[in-house]
């Protein structure tokens, strides 16, 4: 094959499952609709692990990075020219193996979740064009195709969340993701059109190599480009500002909300973060935004987190927390690690959302947590899974979530003055997610059944399987290591920063981490096993509080009522109104109104009747005979006047 | 070969005349005017097709070039030819001719004879305009386009159609006369109508300023009106509401674009560029004022005129942006309007057919009912709201980039704000329509899904979104061989002169830029 | 009483009566509002034209105004086609042949 991995295989395989499912799927059988809906995204995983040999101790098939590129360009015109370009190298690698891997176990999960539903081709038409465009993301070579599939992840986003289109509030919830999206995009294409006119070229090693050219070349327009690609990425990572659209996004299917909106799309702000993180290293203030951005964001969803009764909408607040982690580590420029806990944290999120969905689909579709309880009798396996991946995320060793949730808050520590506040802040939350967490592991699993008994539903093999090793996955995924997972990363990415650090620090930070997760952990077990009536004591105690977190601080009120309202309310009256139909249409009509006029008294001699019109004829006819026959000028001589010629 | 690619461009400009004579002629029986239209028009679309297929690319110049005197006293060419500019523009009209019968062929039940002719009579107008380069010729063909599209709204409209036809003929025929005096006073000043003689005439100098000011005024005026560009749309929505789904596919944009670029910007370089930044700010207001308008209108039909009005607006932007890229963007976003618009005008024509209102709030919940069409109407609303892959974004980022590199900021932030907006009013509107649960007005009309018809006219519509977003280059070498913007400001050129209102932030960022 | 005879009737004779014919045609015009009448009104205008024309021609010895009666003619003769089938149409669609009553070209 003369060396050629055959990157482009990786995109077009979900391409073609999509097509074919999305334009026959609905007529053939449910069997060739799974076959095919679950080949294409197997067909990816397998081309990119034969790609990815060096990575699992084979010897590397290729020298990294390694470009394919079509030889006809995308778009060549004046200064634009894109060409598809494919590339893999040490971080794209990694961030195939998550989404082609992890979105193959929720394709077979899918299998089982889906299988009663009408939509059947329809759903897996779009989990492959999901694929399709998320490796087009991630293997871009330029910033435009990798907008191609961040666009494209949007869209797959929206046509999942409105999955159950004839809910409204599923179709709301989609069109509020792809317009916040779109917010957010707009960020990205001005920074990519900054791009363009700063570096004439949109190509990401062009880009690198120039700013590694000249290493004195800092801030100014670099921190503005920046800024404007932060912008996007807090749109699709659901961070500060632009969150809002991830709660309501799990309207969708459960295994949508696993795949898309837990650990793969919204990762992409990370994951482009760290691609461009040449771009973020010459832009100081730009990478303390994404710092500050990433601190706040984890801890205020977290907050909200606390609030929340509905398992998929805690689920939902906790990963814009764990995203604030990760930017959290890209702003402290330890992009390893947040990839490393981007990697960690697509296991054991995918499972509890799968785990979640398991346990929907046991209570026949409900998802208030109040109402469950003492499941882990029922469904053990799932309970013991998802008991991995609360383990996990609360950051207890020795589960994946320690190792890189750890990775990124030491190195926030290192980070000068500032990143000891970061620090804080993060450790903080680790208390709360611990929190929030255990709340919802209590409450679902443990205790005694409430609310109505439901008949309970077994979990397919299709479903449990996936759970299974995304709970292996949750347990091992971090025994790699920061260290060796940092240097094969750091071939792209740059190495962990470490100046000031040692190995006491890290055990002492870590420690301290590790305390106050096992201390949320004892504050839920007194509250909720012991004690039950206390959450109750504690809302009625503390009012005000409770409903500002439940109610998620007002924010998407706050948005309404300054940006929707005013936009609509303004088009409406005034533009629409006032402008258009008072300013411009009267002096359309004050025009039409002249014309009418001078038509309507030219109009009167327009009698139709032809006789009318004969008479007109005939005596303007004679009127110019009249005017040819008599001899005016010698007329008007006799009367003294003299025209023309007679005047001399 | 020679004798064909002599023949072509008359054939194109004769097939659809013939085609309305010969409607005119036979009996209007049945479904025949239909069937004869729909030939002629799939016959012009393949005549069509030779342009590309002998266009040679890189030669400067018109080509397939037809000049031979028609009229002795005042000079008037039968002068025919195109270049990269216009050539997909014909291949465009001669696509959307087949495309309109077929949108026609159900809403039309009535004195189909009449209305397939002047639809006849109208696709040979637009051949002509996009074709002619004998200014006479060309008004010629101009005022023919307007004429029969006035008489098909008054006649065909679906509530008030006279009303929406006086409003057109008012808004359009007014500014004409205009023109025409323009025309007439070059001819006088310096006895040709050839635009070729006539550009290199207006480009010695050889013309007093002022009147030539004035010229480019009247030309301005006239083809804004046809674009439309803000505040001259007033007659765009009622159109839009009234005229058959075929002829508001190909009512604006288009021609008013094209003889912007050509005739305008083409014939009067030095006082496009004097008022260009008059019109970068009315078409920066333009697609925000159109965008904010869509999402408010409760008729379907108001909508998309509001949102054409963005749409052009962002080309207007482009073809005053004179640069080279935002030319071929403009161009390529011309021919991608009009596979959009197409496709929006079926399938909404497709849904009033069926249940004969077009009141979006009557509507909701058609997704289950009517899945096809739902899946269309996606496709096109994320064609025309610039989805990467599909077409309209190619030409939105060339227009864009080229604005923001080397026109002006500010603007262009404003214009990629319409991005945001457009997304919303589409999907907005898609899901009032599609989504949710049936309407009562849906569960109690009876439709089908598209027929084949229909589906004959969308699915090629649906694959050119699809081709033209990815392998663009196809349409833009030829493209961008065939515009040429008036070569830049001298400011540009000699750094001295850099004018002092540029931002500060684009000063200090080309320098950075250099470095 | 033979200068009738020798003397050929001048011109101004002619162009009298062909005047006297057109008057009478487009008094006939105005007047009568019967369509029929109206049309035969007109040939008879037509007729008073043709006569100054055969007068013109004989008294210029040119036969381009003979030739131009030829043409009037078979004008006159078309048009009668025409108009009378187009009157039929009209009083099949409007049942009178009044033309005060055939007002459609107003809007």
């Amino acid at each position: 094959m003369n060396g050629s991995l055959h990157l482009w295989l990786i995109p077009l395989l979900p391409f073609a499952g999509f097509l074919f499912n999305g334009i026959v799927g609905g007529k053939l059988p449910k069997w060739l609709v799974t076959l095919v809906g679950l080949a294409a995204p197997l067909g990816a995983f397998l081309v990119v692990l034969s790609a990815a040999r060096g990575l699992i101790g084979f010897a590397p098939a290729v020298a990294l990075p390694y470009v394919e590129t079509c030889p006809q360009p995308w778009i060549s015109a004046g200064i634009v020219h894109v060409n598809f370009s494919l590339v893999l190298d040490q971080l794209s690698t990694v961030m195939l193996l998550i989404v082609t891997g992890v979105g193959f176990l929720i394709h077979v999960y899918s299998v089982g979740y889906m299988n009663d539903d009408a939509g059947f081709a329809r759903y897996f038409s779009y989990l492959n064009l999901f694929l399709f465009f998320m490796t087009t993301l991630v293997l871009a070579g330029n910033v435009l195709l990798m907008f191609v599939g961040w666009e494209g992840v949007g869209l797959a986003s929206y046509l999942l969340i409105g999955f159950w289109f004839h809910k409204d509030s599923a179709s709301n919830a989609g069109i509020k993701a792809f317009i916040v999206n779109r917010i957010g995009d707009f960020g990205f294409l001005i920074g990519i059109f900054l791009l363009l006119a700063n570096f004439g070229t949109l190509t990401f090693s062009q880009i690198g190599a120039k700013l590694n050219a000249d290493p004195t070349w800092q801030g100014g327009i670099l921190n503005i480009i920046a800024l404007c690609l932060l912008f996007g990425a807090t749109g699709k990572s659901a961070q500060l500002p632009l969150y809002i659209w991830l709660p309501d996004a799990m309207e969708g299917p459960t295994p949508v909300s696993a795949l898309i909106h837990a650990a793969t799309m919204v990762t992409a702000g990370v994951y482009m973060i760290s691609r461009t993180h040449v771009l973020f290293n010459h832009a100081p203030f730009a990478l303390g935004t994404v710092a500050v951005i990433g601190a706040a964001t984890c801890f205020f969803a977290a907050t909200m987190g606390l609030a929340q009764n509905d398992i998929k909408r805690v689920l939902a607040y906790s990963t814009i927390s764990q995203l604030g982690y990760m930017f959290l580590g890209c702003g402290v420029a330890a992009y390893s690690a947040a990839i490393f806990h981007l990697m960690s944290h697509a296991f054991f999120k995918a499972l509890l959302f799968l785990g979640a969905g398991a346990v929907i689909h046991a209570m026949g579709g409900e998802q208030d947590m109040r109402k469950m309880g003492g499941l882990w009798k029922k469904m053990p396996v799932t309970f013991a899974c998802m008991t991995a991946a609360v383990m996990a995320i609360c950051g207890i060793p020795p589960f994946s979530g320690f190792f890189s949730k750890d990775a990124i808050l030491y190195a926030a520590y290192l980070h000068g003055t500032e990143g000891k506040i970061l620090w804080g802040v993060g450790v903080v939350t680790a208390l709360i997610t611990a929190l929030y967490m255990f709340r919802l592991w209590y409450m679902t699993f443990l205790g005694s059944p409430r609310g109505e008994e439901h008949h309970h539903h077994p979990t397919p093999l299709s479903m449990q399987v996936p759970i299974i090793i995304l709970g292996i996955l949750s347990l091992c995924g971090g025994w790699v290591g920061i260290g060796r997972f940092g240097r094969y990363l750091g071939h792209t990415v740059g190495p962990m920063p470490t100046q000031g650090g040692s190995l006491r620090l890290e055990l002492i930070l870590s420690g301290i981490a590790v305390f106050l997760a096992f201390e949320g952990w004892m504050i839920i077990d007194k509250y909720y096993r012991r004690n039950p009536e206390r959450p109750a004591q504690l809302v009625a105690r503390l009012p005000g509080a409770y409903k500002l977190l439940f109610n998620k601080y007002y924010v998407d009120e706050m948005y309404g009522a300054t940006f929707v309202k005013p936009l609509l309310l303004g088009s409406r009256y005034v533009l629409d109104w006032f402008v258009d139909k008072a300013i411009l249409g009267s002096a359309a009509w004050l025009l039409a109104g002249i014309a009418t006029m001078s038509g309507g008294i030219l109009q009167r001699w327009q009698s139709g009747n032809i006789r009318s019109y004969a008479a007109w004829l005939a005596a303007a006819a004679a009127a110019v005979l009249l005017f040819v026959v008599v001899p005016w000028a010698t007329v008007l001589a006799g009367f003294g006047i003299h025209i023309g010629m007679a005047g001399h | 070969m020679d004798a064909i690619n002599h023949s072509i461009l008359t054939l194109i400009l004769l097939v659809p005349l013939a085609g309305a004579i010969l409607i005119a002629i036979l009996p209007d029986r049945g479904k025949l005017p239909n069937w004869i239209a729909l030939i002629t028009s799939l016959v012009t679309f393949a005549l069509t097709l030779h342009l590309p297929a002998h266009f040679v690319a890189g030669r400067p110049g018109f080509q397939f070039q037809v000049n031979i005197p028609w009229i002795q006293n005042p000079a008037i060419f039968y002068h025919v030819g195109v270049d990269g500019l216009s050539m997909w523009l014909v291949v465009l009209a001669g696509i959307l001719a087949p495309i309109g019968v077929l949108a026609s062929w159900n809403p039309i039940k009535e004195r189909r004879k009449i209305y397939y002719s002047l639809f006849m009579v109208q696709q040979t107008s637009m051949f002509g305009v996009f074709i002619a380069l004998d200014l006479m010729l060309y008004y010629g063909f101009w005022e023919l386009s307007l004429v029969p599209m006035a008489v098909l709204i008054a006649m065909y409209g679906r509530k008030d159609g006279p009303k929406a036809a006086l409003r057109f003929f008012l808004y359009t025929f007014i500014p004409s006369a205009p023109l025409l005096v323009a025309i007439l006073w070059l001819y006088a000043r310096t006895g040709t109508f050839n635009f070729i003689a006539l550009q290199s005439l207006i480009a010695n100098g050889s013309l007093p300023a002022i009147a030539l000011s004035w010229c480019s005024l009247a030309f301005l005026v006239a083809f804004a009106v046809k674009v439309p560009i803000f505040p001259l749309h007033g007659w765009l929505a009622s159109a839009y509401s009234e005229a058959p789904v075929a002829l508001a596919m190909v009512i604006a944009g288009k021609l008013g674009l094209y003889s912007l670029l050509r005739f305008q910007v083409g014939l009067f370089p030095v006082q496009a560029r004097a008022i260009a930044p008059l019109l970068i700010a009315l078409a920066v207001i333009g697609i925000l004022y159109g965008a904010c308008m869509a999402l408010v209108q409760r008729d379907f039909w108001r909508l998309i005129a509001f949102a054409a009005l963005s749409l052009f607006s962002m080309i207007v932007l482009a073809i005053y942006g004179l640069t080279l890229t935002g030319w071929t963007g403009a161009v390529y976003q011309i021919l991608n309007d009009g596979v959009v618009e197409g496709a929006i005008f079926l399938l909404l024509g497709a849904l009033e057919n069926r249940y004969a209102t077009s009141a979006i709030g009557e509507y909701g919940g058609l997704a289950a009912k009517l899945p096809r069409t739902a899946s269309f109407f996606v496709i096109t609303a994320l064609a025309m709201v610039g989805l990467p892959m599909l077409n309209s974004f190619v030409g939105e980022f060339l227009i864009l980039s080229s604005t923001f590199t080397e026109v002006n900021r500010g603007w262009a932030v404003a214009a990629t704000l319409g991005v945001i907006l457009s997304a919303a009013y589409m999907l907005w509107l898609v899901q009032r329509l599609f989504y949710g649960q049936p309407s009562t007005m849906a569960g109690r009309v009876a439709a089908r899904d598209l027929r084949f018809h229909e589906l004959a006219a969308l699915v090629p519509l649906a694959v050119l979104m699809l081709v033209m977003g990815l392998a663009p280059t196809l349409w833009l070498r030829t493209i961008q061989a065939g515009v040429h913007p008036p070569a830049q400001k001298e400011s540009a050129v000699l750094p001295q002169t850099v004018p002092l209102h540029a931002s500060v932030l684009a000063v200090s960022s080309r320098e950075e830029g250099q470095r | 009483m033979n200068s009738f005879l020798t003397h050929p009737i001048p011109v101004s004779w002619y162009l009298l009566v062909s005047a006297v014919l057109f008057a009478l045609g487009v008094i006939g015009f105005l007047v009568k509002r019967n369509l029929i009448t109206v049309f035969m009104s007109i040939e008879l205008m037509l007729n008073a034209v043709n006569l100054s024309f055969v007068a013109f021609a004989h008294q210029w010895h040119a036969v381009k105004g003979q030739i131009f009666v030829f043409f009037v003619m078979v004008v006159a003769a078309a048009e009668a086609a025409v108009g009378l089938a187009i009157i039929i149409a009209v009083f099949r669609a409007r049942n009178t042949l009044a033309v005060d009553r055939i007002n459609l070209m107003k809007l």
